[in-house]
């Protein structure tokens, strides 16, 4: 499991929608930040600040090819969404599971008893 | 125990299902009442909703924040329907501290037997959002999700 801060990095990451546009971008191969930049009406320095975000959360790398910096989407940050997303899931199913004993003990008659 | 579903639907949904021993008016109670809410809607173990506040009425506001002792988030959102005690409309977002799109949530109470079938239909703003959350490796994270769930239970 990703530990709590960088969930909270992760968390960050994707709440942005230019950010989240970029994964999905980046989820169809390889881009360079000026390929990135083209579908948004944004600077490539913005953009270029939104990619650091994205690194330091660990979705996206970035490799060297002569004089470009072409990103993709880090295969660790592809993991920890999916462990996130098993969390999520787990997260829910949990709560629904207390639900459950809520529940239970509104059936009860003496609902207005003191606990 | 009845399973949670969890799916995509078309484009922009995720379609959550859950059956309840109890009737839709106690399941509906739960998911209106501050105090009710409050006892269950808490996520993973450690985590606990210290401030709880909803005014279930049409038009009314929520917020519900949670924390782990260390860190913590909030969901705020309004509530667009109210139907007692059979399907609650409501829109929400999560602060992490920015705000995410609008989540859209229909939630439907139905009889089902002596209990109750619960039918949560998130809508999120439009393909792009959800696209882009789910598609980038997040669909196949799902997928892979439920494999490794299914070898946990």
């Amino acid at each position: 499991m990703p530990s709590i801060s960088n969930l909270d990095a992760a968390f960050s990451a994707l709440a942005d929608p230019t950010r989240r546009a970029i994964l999905a971008r980046l989820a169809k191969g390889e881009a360079t930040v000026m390929e990135l930049a083209a579908p948004f009406e944004m600077t490539q320095p913005a953009i270029s600040q939104h990619l650091k975000v994205l690194e330091e959360a660990g979705f996206v790398v970035r490799r060297v090819d002569g004089t470009k910096r072409p990103r993709r989407l880090a295969k660790g940050g592809v993991e920890a969404m999916d462990q996130w997303l098993a969390m999520l899931r787990k997260a829910l199913e949990k709560s629904y599971d207390r639900l459950d004993e809520v529940l239970a003990s509104m059936e009860k008659p003496k609902r207005g008893e003191a606990r | 125990m009845s399973k949670m579903t969890l799916q995509t639907e078309g484009d922009t949904h995720i379609l959550v299902t859950r059956r309840f021993a109890a009737p839709p008016e106690a399941v509906y109670r739960a998911h209106t009442d501050p105090k009710l809410i409050q006892k269950w809607l808490l996520g993973p173990e450690g985590w606990t909703m210290p401030i709880c506040i909803n005014d279930a009425k049409p038009g009314g506001k929520f917020r519900y924040e949670w924390t782990n002792g260390k860190v913590g988030f909030q969901v705020t959102g309004e509530l667009l329907e109210l139907e007692p005690y059979s399907r609650i409309v409501h829109v929400e977002r999560m602060h992490l501290p920015d705000r995410t799109p609008d989540n859209h949530v229909e939630t439907r109470f139905d009889a089902d037997g002596t209990g109750t079938l619960m039918t949560m239909r998130m809508t999120l703003p439009d393909a792009q959002t959800r696209a882009s959350m789910l598609a980038t490796g997040m669909e196949h994270g799902m997928e892979a999700s439920y494999v490794r769930l299914d070898g946990m239970i």
